[in-house]
């Protein structure tokens, strides 16, 4: 009999240990691993570039960490940076539109989708995952049809036989490709943000009314929070920070590529499930979610550096996908039945 | 005795430490229609979930036609020929079906034929409806069209079909209007004139002394006796149903009453908040007790906003409100302890201190920005005033007892200095020394000049903390005693739906 408690007690060790430190020690045990195989690995060079390459989904998934944070889920980010990516690409190519106009109409485009989300999710009522599966569809289609299948670049031939007018410009695309002190500008705009979604998460009184919301909504109904604006925020901003990342990408690659974002929303709710459970949080947070893009960064600039075939990383993405949603649920039925 | 058709005898049933059974009897007659009486937890629905199958007995014997059976599921029960017609029709009804089918979808499920005839189907099930004179009902119409009446017919011609020996109506009439439960009666007598025995659980006096040929009485999962309605009147059977009346031990309020605080007029929310109208004054502690859906919570919700009155006013110091949300009732004063205290009340995997702030985020907060160095030490002031067992205000409150998270649920609205009260059931699920904690502090709030409402079913709590009571039954307020009118047999008689001659 002893034994037998005494090994459910060890069970539950390792699994809160898991839970609490399993990312981190799958992080350190990559980095060992990688910087044991390659000397390229493990310099200043190279996680400024890995900072830079995860700066993107990052914002993706700090956008699909808010609407989790409400209870919410969001698929259609991807498809919004796609769109958002486009729009931005075709004011400057197309439209030869202001710098600042530039950079405000597609964050308008990104609060659109959001709020058609949230009046499918909270006016009509539809489960949040079909929801933002429908409008991950749609909003893909419109930017399909907005650019007629081609991607736009400086001076691209347009339909009508004439070539487009303008170019990217250098200002904007400094906010790409630039560097500040040392670092890259969007490693900036990521740790900015990722800094703001963290304060005010966790130390704002709005953060406190997303969180509890999220927790319980008739509670929270019943403490006095109009439950269906918090909702309707969240997946506005959501929709901005996806259409963040899309000017980010547009400003990186110097092009309008179409179809930019759908590869990213998986890194990125992968991103968000390893953040959960850092540290043993076990909600959806800022910091976990930076820490949890990092994790796929690392490991995918890691495979790289060992040459395996691009089309092989959704295995690993997945993979990492689903441990961390196994961690999580495991640890969260553990929970729950102790309660 | 001996000629019983169904026999109960000396039946034990616990659930862990907890006896909900204790040498129960049960005698039943062959066609006749026997009321099964209670109050809350006096074993009713336990006995007849082991009558159906749902439980087993730990001890006693059960005789059938005078045969002794043992009845270890519920498809055991039915191949007796024991059918239950629960309330919630809906969790037996196949909605996605025709009426037909579900009628017989016993034997469908149980039968041989890969194939079914529509045409058999429909005719059997019409058979079954006729029987019941219900024969208006078109057999293939699909379930979810009907109403909560015929879903119940249809159960009932599903328990015929399987030649039903016994059926059991658990509170079948609650959800049904006055002629819906008119037409269900003379289908009762009708099985009844058919042989069938008939079991009728209900609240409701009136229509039991309608109905049931004899009425047995159980108390504290104990037979306390059984009555030839003709025999025995409604103040009888309350009494039986109170057993020894408790002793009343809440001291009696000793400060003076302030202005009017709360005035509602004549609200009306749907079916279960109709025409409401009272009062009450700063200070001052009201009772409103009804039985289970009454209508009760149905009230606070819609005092709170929650659920918001369409017809009628509410005023708080004289001033009428406009309620649309919870936020309104509180800006205007009013705090709500609801039933549900971990699924409505609280925060369950959030910390003491996040919980404690939460209403009143506002006051925790400079600009944007929470101060959590006064999240805790609010929450320690209410560990402190309260009593709350705990040794942390940062343990999430699932590690906590009921007591101490209902504790909790009251703590967090002290910091808004609320004047108005709605404590629903607040006493449900905690242990007797919380229960103490919490009457004292609702005293206190009294004391303090706040207006305080008192939900609950528990007749006897209602009686020692109120200054007055307001008795619910079906939506309405059908009765107001003073503390010293009321008794626990006048409370139950109103709140059964009867009246004193």
């Amino acid at each position: 009999m002893q034994a037998v408690v005494k090994n459910n007690k060890l069970q539950e060790r390792a699994v809160n240990f898991l839970f609490k430190f399993g990312a981190i020690a799958l992080l350190i045990c990559i980095i060992i691993y990688f910087s044991s195989i390659s000397d390229a690995f493990f310099t200043y060079a190279n996680f400024t570039d890995i900072l830079r390459s995860i700066s993107i989904v990052t914002l993706l998934a700090l956008g699909v960490t808010f609407t989790l944070v409400v209870g919410g889920f969001d698929l259609s980010v991807g498809s919004t940076m796609s769109l958002s990516t486009v729009v931005t690409a075709s004011l400057m190519v197309w439209y030869e539109m202001p710098i600042w106009l530039v950079l405000i109409l597609p964050i308008i485009v990104g609060v659109l989708v959001g709020l058609v989300n949230s009046f499918l999710i909270v006016i009509i009522g539809i489960p949040d995952l079909l929801a933002t599966l429908s409008t991950m569809y749609i909003v893909a289609g419109f930017h399909r049809t907005y650019t007629e299948g081609y991607s736009i670049y400086n001076n691209m031939p347009l339909t009508s036989g004439e070539t487009a007018p303008g170019q990217f410009s250098e200002a904007f695309l400094w906010i790409g490709q630039g560097r500040l002190l040392g670092l890259p500008v969007p490693v900036w705009v990521m740790l900015i943000l990722v800094v703001i979604a963290y304060i005010v998460l966790n130390h704002t009184r709005w953060g406190r009314i997303l969180y509890m919301t999220g927790g319980n909504e008739e509670a929270a109904t019943l403490s006095g929070v109009n439950t269906r604006k918090v909702k309707f925020i969240a997946y506005t901003i959501s929709g901005v920070f996806a259409s963040l990342a899309g000017i980010l990408f547009t400003a990186r690659v110097g092009s309008g590529q179409i179809d930019a974002g759908t590869p990213l929303l998986m890194e990125a709710v992968a991103a968000v499930f390893v953040g959960y459970s850092v540290l043993g949080i076990g909600k959806p947070n800022a910091l976990g979610t930076f820490f949890g893009a990092a994790v796929i960064g690392i490991l995918l600039n890691g495979l790289t550096i060992l040459n395996l075939p691009y089309y092989a990383f959704d295995i690993i993405k997945g993979t990492v996908l689903v441990l961390a949603l196994a961690v999580t649920y495991v640890y969260a039925k553990k929970r729950f039945t102790r309660a | 005795m001996l000629n019983s058709f169904l026999s109960m005898k000396g039946i034990d049933k616990s659930f862990g430490k907890v006896n909900a059974l204790k040498k129960a009897e049960f005698h039943l007659k062959k066609g006749e229609v026997h009321a099964l009486l209670g109050v809350n937890g006096a074993g009713k629905s336990t006995l007849m979930k082991v009558l159906s199958g749902v439980y087993e007995q730990d001890m006693g014997e059960i005789l059938l036609e005078g045969r002794k059976i043992r009845i270890r599921s519920p498809k055991i029960a039915k191949d007796l020929g024991i059918f239950c017609v629960y309330q919630e029709v809906d969790t037996a009804i196949v909605l996605e079906l025709s009426v037909a089918e579900n009628i017989l979808l016993d034997s469908i499920v149980a039968g041989t034929n890969m194939f079914i005839s529509k045409k058999k189907l429909n005719s059997e099930a019409r058979k079954a409806l006729k029987q019941l004179q219900a024969e208006d009902i078109p057999v293939e119409k699909p379930a979810f069209m009907l109403s909560l009446a015929e879903k119940q017919l249809v159960l009932i011609a599903r328990a015929l079909i399987s030649s039903a020996k016994i059926i059991i109506f658990d509170e079948p009439t609650a959800p049904l209007s006055l002629l819906e439960s008119t037409k269900l009666f003379s289908v009762i007598k009708k099985l009844k004139a058919n042989g069938v025995g008939c079991i009728f659980i209900s609240h409701r006096l009136p229509e039991v002394f309608e109905i049931c040929d004899r009425i047995t009485v159980m108390g504290e999962g104990t037979l306390v006796g059984t009555y030839n309605t003709s025999e025995t009147n409604q103040e009888e059977i309350i009494e039986a149903m109170l057993g020894t009346s408790y002793h009343n031990d809440f001291p009696v309020r000793t400060h003076a009453l302030g202005n009017v605080l709360l005035h509602v007029k004549d609200i009306s929310r749907g079916e279960k908040v109709r025409n409401i109208s009272f009062k009450v004054s700063e200070g001052e502690i009201v009772g409103i007790v009804g039985l289970v859906g009454a209508g009760k919570t149905e009230l606070a919700k819609t005092l709170f906003g929650y659920s918001p009155h369409t017809e009628g006013s509410i005023e708080i110091l004289g001033n009428t409100l406009k309620l649309k949300h919870p936020n309104d009732a509180i800006k205007a004063g009013m705090a709500l302890i609801p039933e549900e205290r971990r699924k409505e009340g609280l925060f369950v995997q959030e910390t003491l201190q996040t919980n404690a702030s939460f209403p009143n985020l506002q006051n925790f907060s400079r600009f944007l920005f929470m101060n959590k160095r006064k999240e805790k030490s609010f929450a320690k002031v209410i560990i402190e005033r309260l009593q709350i067992k705990t040794n942390s205000t940062e343990k999430p409150l699932v590690h906590l007892s009921g007591g101490n998270q209902q504790k909790v649920a009251i703590g967090k609205w002290t910091s808004l200095d609320s004047v108005l009260y709605l404590f629903d059931e607040p006493t449900k699920g905690v242990d007797i020394g919380a229960k103490t904690d919490i009457y004292r502090m609702i005293r206190e709030f009294a004391e303090k000049g706040k207006g305080c409402l008192y939900f609950s079913s528990e007749i006897h709590e209602v009686l020692g903390i109120s200054d007055r009571i307001l008795i619910m039954y079906d939506g309405q307020i059908v009765k107001e005693l003073s503390r010293k009118e009321a008794t626990q047999e006048r409370i139950l008689l109103y709140a059964s739906g009867g009246k004193e001659q």
